[in-house]
């Protein structure tokens, strides 16, 4: 029924509009805008509510009275977008509402001043899909280190490059024993959209991570954003995986573990210029990450 | 009705689950809640009530306490929450968050001294400084008031007029954990007393988007239109008396409590429970003939400047009682009051039981004597009662 771009064209079930709407002001080669799109073709006819944090997804949207967003939408505090979204879910519930509330948030209101607020509704496992698109930097206040910046990137509060590692996202909230962790990568559209759909149609605290290509903050191409997640995906550094219930494993993508693949990464982005990055150092640390995700793989 | 043996805290809770169940017939009710004292009782009580269309959050923290009450009310629940001091500081962007947002949330805040170090006892200093958050806020001086006030609170709230947050406002311990008689109404009267919610901004399965940017000049009609709601807050609290009186048969105190005040010389101000011992104070000063009176400053936001100005017409001396302190300025009862003083009035600032400590009769006695026998006003006076 959906051939050739597995599900990234218009069909009938779609939603009339799309999530992001025309008249945003988005950078070009924005990973969060390619996102909303996936996320507005996955969403189809569902009902929904977005619960969007201060960051770039919600002042791109347009000032007042405009905006971008085509579905229901609040704008919450910078922390606590999954509390705005708990208030919602649990309305919904209580009025016999199949509405599925979103919350769609960057890497500074999830791995940062978000935590403890996503922690809690994940403990609680309230039932909202929370979708992080980490572009890996405070981008909407211009391009600050947050704790999902990984080493060696240079930001303009770490001009040499970061010296300390991000955190591991899906682990976090698989040791909430969440029903569903996913990492998504945007240059694998099956994968994607499966587990989009998959997301949305389940109950409980739902977790997907969407490394998030921003031109903009990484100095990069804005026409390479999917190419750069490939390479990201084929060395290895950004595993595709989701996580049951916080122990069953499965990887979605075999990488190839690929040094060329892993050069390149680097290479075409300008943040890494400065950061000296030995290879085989690289390489090493991308070895150690398999051999712990696949030990939790056989573990689960 | 029944008459119950009650603490403040267990009023409120009380008030805000037959209010929570009044709106049933609609989209139900809502809250997050996270302990602090002295205020924990309160949503103790709360989540062991049952609701047949509602729920209870616990949640890990005063700012999310907020935010799930912004997410049920964004989505037309009616909701509670309750908290103090450091956890309103905690809580403030949401706080004013809420105001922004035009949600008619009602909230108990129990009044307790800024840490650290750690006071768990009364200073109004918390709530006051919260005043420019955009929420109606009122101070109550007994059990029955804050019941009385919490209910009161959702169809002021609630109104079309004004759909602003409120904020029920009581002494730590002097009421919050003082049980006295209170009278509860019934299920059914508190039906009849609160239309059920119908919020004209509720997110439902519409594309809109609430927040987002605003640019200058929204901004400032946003704000006009927060300010014209707080203009909209007197006389839609004056019919809401009207109908209080009309469902429970008592009166719901006024914006401006006065006591002895219209014939006073002398008028000694304050906010909370002490206006109890200011009152026998007042009595004996009179009996001594000295003309004194009292006012009690109930709602201190929107702040009713026209009333009490027009208490402080032709009064010589005015003493304002401030249980807070704001450092730099002085009391921030005094700092707002000052201003509507009558020409040639001496207005004097006493901040009195900060931090919680017993404002006894002696100490507002040596405040009247002192405001009876100045030769004009001076600097703030920050009494040491504790």
């Amino acid at each position: 029924m959906e051939p050739a771009l597995q599900g990234v064209v218009q069909t009938r079930a779609d939603r009339p509009e799309p999530l992001l709407r025309c008249g945003n002001t988005n950078c070009g080669g924005c990973g969060m805008s390619i996102g909303l799109n996936l996320l507005s073709h996955a969403i189809a006819d569902r009902p929904i509510q977005l619960v969007i944090p201060a960051c770039c997804g919600i002042v791109t949207a347009g000032a007042f009275p405009f905006s971008a967003y085509g579905a229901p939408t609040v704008a919450a505090t910078f922390a606590a977008a999954a509390a705005f979204a708990t208030g919602l879910a649990h309305a919904a519930r209580i009025n016999g509402e199949k509405t599925r509330v979103i919350c769609f948030a960057g890497d500074g209101g999830t791995y940062d001043i978000g935590m403890a607020t996503l922690s809690a509704a994940a403990e609680r496992n309230e039932d909202i899909l929370y979708l992080c698109y980490d572009n890996e930097i405070y981008g909407n206040t211009g391009g600050q280190r947050s704790s999902a910046t990984p080493m060696g990137a240079a930001t303009s509060t770490t001009p040499l490059g970061k010296d300390v590692a991000k955190k591991d996202i899906i682990a976090i909230m698989a040791a909430h024993r969440v029903p569903y962790a996913a990492t998504v990568s945007l240059a694998h559209l099956d994968d994607a959209m499966r587990k989009l759909r998959f997301a949305l149609d389940q109950k409980g605290f739902r977790f997907l991570h969407m490394l998030s290509p921003c031109p903009t903050g990484w100095k990069s191409e804005p026409a390479d954003g999917i190419e750069l997640l490939r390479l990201a995906v084929r060395s290895g550094l950004y595993a595709v995986y989701e996580v049951f219930d916080g122990y069953k494993t499965v990887i979605n993508v075999e990488p190839e573990m690929s040094d060329a693949a892993l050069e390149r990464y680097f290479a075409e982005q300008g943040r890494f210029r400065k950061a000296n990055l030995d290879v085989a150092k690289l390489r090493e640390a991308v070895r150690r990450q398999w051999v712990e995700l696949r030990s939790r793989v056989t573990a689960g | 009705m029944t008459m119950e043996l009650l603490s403040a805290n267990h009023a409120s809770a009380v008030a805000a689950t037959l209010a929570g169940r009044a709106n049933r017939s609609a989209r139900g009710f809502g809250s997050g809640v996270y302990p602090i004292t002295p205020q924990t009782e309160c949503i103790e009580l709360l989540c062991n009530q049952e609701f047949e269309k509602g729920h209870v959050v616990r949640v890990e923290s005063e700012h999310s306490a907020m935010a799930v009450c912004m997410g049920f009310a964004l989505s037309g629940a009616r909701t509670f929450t309750a908290s103090s001091s450091n956890g309103l500081a905690y809580m403030n962007e949401n706080v004013f968050a809420a105001g922004f947002y035009r949600l008619p949330i009602v909230m108990m805040a129990v009044n307790r001294a800024l840490g650290p170090p750690w006071n768990i006892w009364v200073d109004h200093g918390d709530t006051l400084s919260l005043r420019d958050a955009g929420w109606v806020q009122l101070y109550c001086e007994t059990n029955q008031e804050v019941a009385d006030t919490t209910l009161a609170a959702y169809r002021l709230a609630e109104d079309r007029r004004v759909m602003l947050p409120v904020m029920v406002c009581q002494d730590a311990f002097i009421l919050s954990h003082t049980m006295m008689m209170t009278d509860i109404p019934e299920q059914a009267a508190v039906d009849a007393f609160l239309p059920a919610l119908d919020l004209p901004h509720r997110v439902s399965n519409r594309p809109r988007t609430v927040g987002g940017l605003d640019t200058p000049h929204e901004t400032e009609a946003h704000r006009r239109q927060q300010e014209v709601a707080m203009g909209q807050v007197q006389p839609v609290y004056a019919e809401v008396q009207a109908e209080f009186l009309k469902h429970f048969g008592r009166k719901l105190a006024d914006p401006v409590v006065s006591y002895r005040a219209d014939d006073a010389e002398v008028l000694l101000v304050s906010m909370g429970t002490i206006a109890a011992t200011v009152r026998t104070v007042v009595d004996e000063a009179r009996a001594k003939g000295v003309r004194a009176g009292a006012l009690r400053v109930r709602m201190f936001r929107p702040f009713p400047a026209e009333v009490l100005a027009r208490a402080m017409a032709g009064k010589k001396r005015v003493g304002i009682i401030d249980r807070n302190l704001c450092p730099g300025l002085g009391g921030i009862l005094w700092s707002e009051m000052r201003a509507l003083a009558p020409a040639g009035c001496l207005v004097q600032d006493y901040m009195a039981g900060v931090g919680g400590g017993d404002v006894r009769p002696h100490h507002l006695k040596w405040i009247l004597d002192d405001l009876c026998s100045r030769p004009e006003a001076g600097a703030p006076i920050f009494l040491e009662v504790g």
